[in-house]
């Protein structure tokens, strides 16, 4: 029959929209709201870029790399002389000991609680008081677990941590004490990352191990930490964000000294009972909230500081996309959950 | 014994392992409590619950306890924190007051309205916001914004007016309150923009066949639809901003004053402390034991206000389980 | 049956157990053959569309009932170049339902929500042909304002998540420029309601969740939303497949009274349904109109072969 009159609507549909329900009859408190949306999202947009394009000025301005290889010098004149090469190692030396402490913890409460926490009432209601101790740990200000530090590491049984100073009194405040609060900053986005990769582990998987005879820690070995590098990757990532941004532990429990102070005998174990600062801190002293006499080295510190932040932030993205495995959520993706 | 060491672990074993090492989280919080409180009760001991009241020259107080010693007398504990809480409470409030619309309205424009290639920029924008270090914030706060609010905002009227009372520098209220506003806003569009995709698709169509325009939809159905989520960031980004020791200690002025609104517009230039504030800047003063035990108390009243707030996010949100889809 | 399992039944049940076979089938004669399954190749090709001079004599000889609502000319609907629907032309009538049937992925679904261009939501839809409201192109409306007299039903009730009255009472509220207030509201929502056949079930407790009511009651809470702005026409996309009987036979009694006042186009995939409710039936395949006719004719003298198949369940 007429294939031709078939073949004639089968051309191009042009792709036409009809009229949209014009601004005008919106009612005054939609086209506000309309308005009040658009604004936000943008200042929000506008609000960032100020920020980092205000950094990045002051970076170039007083950013040089001579600073990050010469350590501080205890000399009148802040502003000329010295670097911020021991900040650097303290930042670096916190984060190795909060991460060490954290992830076994963290790692370990996910296994107990994915693998483990199954089964009758008390099960759960185990498992139900260590998610709540994990989230209490998470809401807690890092103010408050400082104080939580010095209480704990004020006790002479804890003397080791840190170094008896003169007075008899323990001193409390070392590398090791912030680094043991660090965990904790870092516990939360380690566990919920970890948690949330074995929960998505499909339930194949482990059958497949079992039907073989493996025992559950067999195939926790073999079988699921490997499917879950990924997500412990992102923890680790997220955790170590949290560790190098934070500044109340270190204010409190790190002696703020500019140089890093060992103390005791020992040579390596010296430096982790002693004092020290790090970027953070160091910003800290430096600007007109502390000693105050070098906000330009503040500003060269808080910029090296952002990059670390930034290349995180991207290491993440990079982690969850290799993956190609997205969760949509901005929330715990991000780190903020 | 070698032998015994390489035998594959029984799951016995390896359980009870790993349930010891999870409960080390629940003894950690448990001592947390347990220290802190130990350490704040002789102010509590001495002062009762008028110890959040006024009375006296807060900063005399705290003058006299920086130089006790060792076993001081009881009157040295005296102290009334007033000023304190009001700071704390003024500057959270302002600024979860004005972060809740922002975030709101922000997430709207995210998931609704903004074209695709604007949205994955947003999304990198709000993580980015969320991650910057506090200590940036501050130093922003403390080396831009402090000095031009003095120079521009601070006039001289008002500081003639107010200079027996209290300097007026511009570090103060709106520089912590504006920090502290950008600082929780992300937290919150993430938690809301998380709860708008979740919404069904189903109320979304049904609400266009009825002939209502987007935005209206959004207004009557979806915002309905996640107000639990938006309670739920509301109660996050409080804690945090609860909190936040070091913008503040930056950026607040560091006096022990309550702004006074008699003050009109000069309310917003006053200096102000809070409780997180206070312990950081008298950080130095905690081998005093007087001090000591009131910056502990502090932080207890931190702790319990984390506690407190997630009972209240879970009372609110009761009645609004009923409308709700299960689940 | 071992002493086992004898003890776990009553005398009752063992009696029933050992049968071998249950009294009631013992009367049933031994089963026929099973007829050889017909092979049915199904062409790609369409059926030949009427040239246009007799899609115009079928709509004239249509047009006896009441007021024409809705008419569809050459109506073409494409996904990213994929053609969905293809030069559909229908009548749509006040006072008559009109059923589309067909089988599934045969573009009926498609086709319902051109009408009130729904198809808009998704980016990739495309549309060509005329469709006329009352002697208005749809196209020139607003797509608020003609949401607004052409109504639709789901196939899953999506009652939204707030009280009864406020459900029905959203259209009304929303739609005006002004916000009316609750005395100016209610008669209106009582009588949807009523309309709709749900009133008795709930008129003791408006304010109730949506969400609590049962999946029939749902729907027919979703009518009632639907039809409180007094649409012109009523879609509805299956509105019976995730019911009940019970439920469905409700609801297809309210559509014998609604056409009182609105023309109705029910999408259905159950040709019993169909039979039971439309008054006109439009019989697509794979994005062509094959045949649209009354109903009666459609069912019992089908004219192209293959709505004789697809009526007499050859394939679907």
């Amino acid at each position: 029959m007429s294939s031709t009159f078939v073949s004639d609507s089968l051309a191009a549909i042009p792709p036409r929209r009809g009229r949209r329900s014009s601004l005008r009859t919106w009612r005054w408190s939609d086209r506000l709201v309309l308005l009040a949306a658009w604004v936000a999202g943008l200042s929000l947009c506008a609000i960032t870029a100020a920020i980092i394009l205000y950094m990045g000025y002051r970076g170039v301005q007083y950013l040089r790399p001579g600073l990050i290889f010469s350590r501080p010098q205890v000399s009148k004149d802040q502003a000329g002389s010295g670097g911020f090469l021991d900040p650097l190692i303290g930042t670096a030396l916190l984060t190795l000991i909060g991460i060490a402490i954290a992830a076994p913890m963290a790692i370990c409460s996910a296994l107990w609680i994915v693998e483990y926490g199954h089964g009758g009432r008390t099960r759960q209601f185990l498992t139900r008081i260590v998610e709540s101790s994990i989230e209490i740990v998470a809401g807690t200000p890092d103010i408050v677990i400082a104080l939580f530090g010095l209480a704990i590491f004020q006790l002479h049984i804890l003397a080791f941590v840190s170094f008896v100073g003169e007075g008899g009194g323990v001193y409390g405040k070392s590398f090791l004490a912030a680094g043991a609060m660090m965990s904790l900053i870092a516990l939360p986005p380690l566990f919920v990352a970890t948690r949330d990769g074995l929960q998505a582990v499909p339930a194949h998987m482990r059958e497949a191990a079992f039907a073989l005879g493996k025992t559950r820690i067999a195939t926790i070995r073999r079988v699921l930490l490997p499917s879950v590098r990924a997500n412990i990757a992102t923890g680790i990532t997220l955790g170590v964000s949290r560790i190098i941004a934070d500044t109340a532990i270190v204010l409190v429990l790190l002696g703020e000294t500019l140089r890093t102070e060992p103390q005791g005998g020992v040579p390596g174990l010296g430096v982790l009972r002693g004092t020290g600062s790090t970027l953070t801190s160091y910003v800290y002293e430096n600007s007109p909230a502390g000693e105050g006499a070098a906000p330009q080295k503040a500003y060269a510190a808080a910029v090296v500081l952002m990059l670390f932040v930034l290349v995180l932030n991207l290491a993440v993205e990079w982690i969850t996309r290799a993956q190609a495995r997205s969760s949509g959520s901005i929330a715990i993706a991000g780190g903020i959950v | 014994m070698l032998q015994r060491l390489r035998k594959p672990w029984s799951d016995n074993r390896a359980e009870r392992l790993l349930g010891a090492v999870s409960f080390l989280a629940c003894l950690t919080v448990a001592c947390m409590v347990v220290f802190v409180a130990i350490h704040a009760w002789p102010t509590f001991e001495h002062n009762g619950l008028s110890w959040l009241g006024s009375g006296g020259s807060l900063s005399e107080q705290v003058e006299r306890m920086l130089a006790t010693s060792a076993n001081p007398p009881a009157s040295a504990f005296h102290i009334r924190v007033w000023p304190i809480l009001y700071g704390t409470l003024l500057a959270t409030g302002l600024a979860v007051l004005l972060a809740l619309p922002l975030a709101v309205l922000s997430s709207i424009f995210i998931v609704e309205l903004a074209p695709a290639p604007v949205r994955r920029v947003m999304i990198i924008v709000v993580r980015l916001l969320a991650s910057v270090p506090s200590v940036i914030y501050g130093l922003i706060g403390i080396l831009v914004l402090v000095p031009f609010v003095g120079a521009h905002l601070v006039t001289s009227a008002e500081r003639t007016s107010l200079q027996n009372t209290v300097q007026l520098t511009g570090a103060g209220l709106v520089v912590a309150v504006v920090l502290l506003t950008v600082m929780i806003t992300p937290i919150m569009v993430a938690l809301t923009c998380d709860a708008l995709g979740a919404v069904p698709a189903a109320w979304r169509e049904g609400a266009a066949a009825l002939g209502v325009n987007r935005l209206r939809a959004i207004r009557a159905v979806t915002l309905r639809a996640i107000r639990p989520a938006i309670v739920a960031a509301t109660v996050l980004a409080t804690a945090r901003a609860l909190g936040e020791a070091i913008v503040i200690s930056m950026v607040s002025g560091s006096v022990f004053f309550a702004p006074r609104p008699s003050d009109g517009a000069a309310f917003l230039l006053e200096p102000f402390r809070s409780f997180a504030s206070t312990i950081v800047d008298f950080r130095e003063g905690l081998g005093a034991p007087a001090l000591s035990a009131t910056l502990y108390a502090c932080a207890l009243l931190l702790l319990f206000s984390a506690f407190a707030l997630s009972v209240a996010g879970y009372l609110v949100k009761l009645p609004m389980r009923k409308y709700q889809v299960k689940g | 049956m071992s002493a086992h399992r004898a003890s776990l039944y009553s005398e009752e049940s063992m009696k029933v157990l050992s049968r071998e076979t249950p009294p009631e089938l013992e009367s049933v004669p031994p089963t026929q053959p099973i007829p050889p399954v017909r092979t049915i190749v199904l062409d790609r090709a369409p059926e030949p569309v009427r040239p246009p001079e007799q899609r115009e004599a079928v709509r004239r000889a249509l047009d006896a009932d009441g007021p024409e609502r809705l008419r569809l000319e050459d109506v073409s609907v494409a996904y990213s170049q994929k053609v969905a629907v293809r030069s559909v032309s229908l009548s749509i009538h006040q006072g008559e339902v009109l059923a589309l049937i067909g089988p599934s992925g045969c573009g009926k679904t498609t086709l319902l929500r051109t009408l009130n261009r729904l198809t808009e939501l998704t980016p990739s839809a495309a549309r060509g042909g005329r469709i006329v409201l009352d002697g208005q192109d749809i196209h020139d409306l607003e797509d608020t304002a003609l949401r607004a007299r052409v109504a639709m039903v789901f196939q899953q009730p999506n009652p939204f998540p707030m009280s009864i009255f406020d459900n029905v009472a959203f259209a009304l509220r929303e739609q005006s420029r002004r916000r009316p207030r609750r005395p100016e509201l209610e008669p209106l929502v009582v009588d949807a309601l009523r309309r709709a056949g749900l009133y008795e079930e709930v008129k003791d407790d408006l304010h109730r969740p949506a969400l609590r009511l049962s999946g029939g009651q749902q729907q027919r809470l979703c009518i009632a939303r639907a039809i409180a702005p007094r649409p012109e026409v009523l879609l509805m996309d299956e509105p019976c497949s995730a019911l009940d009987p019970i439920s469905t036979g409700v609801i297809e009694e309210l559509i014998h009274e609604l056409r009182r006042d609105l023309a109705v186009v029910i999408v259905t995939h159950n040709l019993a349904q169909a039979q039971r409710v439309a008054d006109k039936v439009a019989f697509m395949y794979l994005g062509d109109l094959v045949e649209y006719g009354p109903a009666r004719q459609v069912f019992e003298q089908p004219r192209a072969p293959r709505t004789r198949d697809y009526v007499r369940g050859a394939f679907g």
